[in-house]
């Protein structure tokens, strides 16, 4: 069975591709935000996925105004780095996972998502960026990728609930696929920016590490915030992050926070990154499958009611005492 | 056909201030411009349009008032008529610009004020959340009483203030608490 061993967030800012393609992430503006990224990347290294789910938004390269798909799923076998007008970036070409690809697809549009496939697809820096920063810049990306490209440019882009939905669903799939495979999920964008308008440059980072505290720790109330309020805190093209919600409704209720960064700027945005896994069981529990999903009815997981768990804590207390 | 610019609905979100939501009415109003935009992809197209910029946008039905903003680059008013940041960066690329000479034209500020407000932390939120000082409640962060000391008389303008610590301007007007 293929399962999501772990959920990365992190701004996609296309400056940071440029600082990386033109060898200036030594410069002391730029060190300031690589820094940032070096545990990660060690992480990244040891962790070592088979397949990494990406979602991520096109910035008018693989789509223009004629189409703007909702959710977009890369089923292609490769996806080559788009030309942003400066000519595509010199990085790899994205290998695809076309078997899971169409798995996910198929399954989450059963569950009611409708999603768009995309069988040729170009991908630009909101997907290759936080690939950098996770997998360095080496000659071939280390495994395979599942870009799903998110409308965030033409509003309404799709809620935050509806966003942590799809990441649940998505788990469902890929727990639904009998290779084992191990996959982590990318949620891209963000934080805070805005880069259009005479409000440009907006930046809130108290906003941001509320996000970022919910985001671990209560992300049910992460998919209750409005496009409105977003916009107004996080700024216009702040929205983005309604992406990161999809990479969270696809783990744990609970999980531990690895990993987290935050700096500002780079260039217009608040960047902002975090690494999330599984709950680390104690040895006694590691049999105990995966807590379940809202998809999920069977009763033997469901956790027992206050009542219930007032009556073990009497048992319990009650051993103690003897 | 010629196409109405008719008057634009009322949105929630026109509150926030300096900024232009990219909305389906806009989409539908600006997909001219934001076809012309894309075409600069092609180094073929930039230099048609370079050549002859008038002659140019004539391939793309615009409204007079969008082809002016585009030939005099006012990308506030390009945005406002339906243009989209992610293609007009594309003209502003087409020209030779950086990013931050657009954030500059359209922040009414110049590239270093902008770029030592970005360095600064940016621009705040703080004074920056409404236009009409409206109450404001966000989930996250309680920001329902700082719009209480928001300036009133920003009604009708545009203008976001730049991100310098919100001077506490004491305020009388009640039309503040929304």
């Amino acid at each position: 069975m293929a399962r999501i061993i772990a959920g990365v967030a992190s701004s996609h800012v296309p400056a940071i591709g440029a600082a990386i393609d033109n060898k200036q992430t030594e410069e002391p503006y730029w060190k300031r935000v690589f820094s940032g990224f070096e545990k990660s990347k060690a992480w990244m290294e040891k962790t070592k996925p088979d397949v990494a789910i990406v979602v991520y938004n096109d910035h008018a390269s693989a789509f223009s105004v004629e189409i703007v798909p909702t959710f977009a799923l890369g089923c292609a076998s490769e996806f080559p780095p788009a030309d942003e007008g400066w000519g595509p970036r010199p990085v790899p070409v994205v290998q695809g996972h076309p078997e899971l690809a169409s798995h996910i697809a198929q399954s989450v549009i059963l569950d009611e998502f409708d999603l768009t496939i995309c069988n040729k697809m170009e991908v630009d820096h909101g997907l290759t960026v936080p690939m950098n920063l996770l997998f360095g810049s080496p000659q071939e990306w280390p495994c395979p990728v599942i870009p799903l490209a998110v409308n965030v440019v033409l509003y309404p882009p799709p809620t935050a609930h509806r966003c942590y939905m799809l990441g649940k669903a998505i788990r469902k799939a890929v727990e639904s696929y009998p290779e084992d495979l191990r996959v982590v999920i990318f949620g891209t964008g963000g934080m805070s920016h805005q880069i259009s308008g005479p409000r440009a440059g907006l930046i809130n980072s108290k906003f941001d590490k509320a996000f970022l505290d919910n985001l671990s720790k209560n992300p049910k109330k992460l998919t209750k915030i409005s496009h409105l309020e977003l916009m107004r805190e996080a700024g216009a093209e702040g929205i983005e992050m309604v992406m990161w919600l999809v990479m969270r409704g696809a783990l744990d209720d609970k999980v531990d926070e690895t990993y987290r960064f935050y700096t500002v700027p780079a260039s217009n945005t608040a960047v902002g990154h975090i690494i999330l896994e599984p709950k680390k069981r104690s040895a006694g529990k590691a049999k105990r499958p995966t807590p379940k999903r809202v998809t999920n009815k069977r009763p033997t997981n469901k956790r027992p009611t206050k009542m219930k768990r007032a009556a073990a804590r009497t048992k319990t207390a009650v051993r103690r005492s003897r | 056909m010629a196409r109405k610019d008719t008057a634009r609905k009322e949105q929630e979100y026109d509150d926030i201030p300096g900024t232009f939501v990219f909305d389906a009415e806009r989409s539908r109003k600006g997909f001219g411009i934001n076809m012309f935009c894309m075409s600069l992809m092609k180094d073929e197209n930039r230099k048609a349009f370079k050549a002859n910029e008038p002659e140019y946008l004539k391939r793309f039905n615009l409204t007079p008032q969008q082809e002016e903003a585009i030939l005099k680059r006012d990308y506030n008013r390009m945005l406002e008529l339906g243009g989209n940041i992610y293609f007009t960066a594309k003209l502003g690329a087409t020209d030779g610009h950086s990013f931050r000479h657009l954030a500059a034209v359209m922040t009414s500020s110049t590239q270093d004020d902008y770029a030592a407000m970005m360095l600064a932390g940016g621009r705040s939120a703080d004074g920056n959340r409404s236009k009409t000082g409206r109450k404001t409640p966000s989930m996250l962060v309680g920001s329902a009483k700082k719009a209480s000391s928001q300036k009133s008389g920003a009604a009708k303008s545009s203008k976001a203030k730049p991100g310098k610590p919100k001077s506490k301007t004491p305020s009388k007007s009640r039309s503040n608490r929304g």
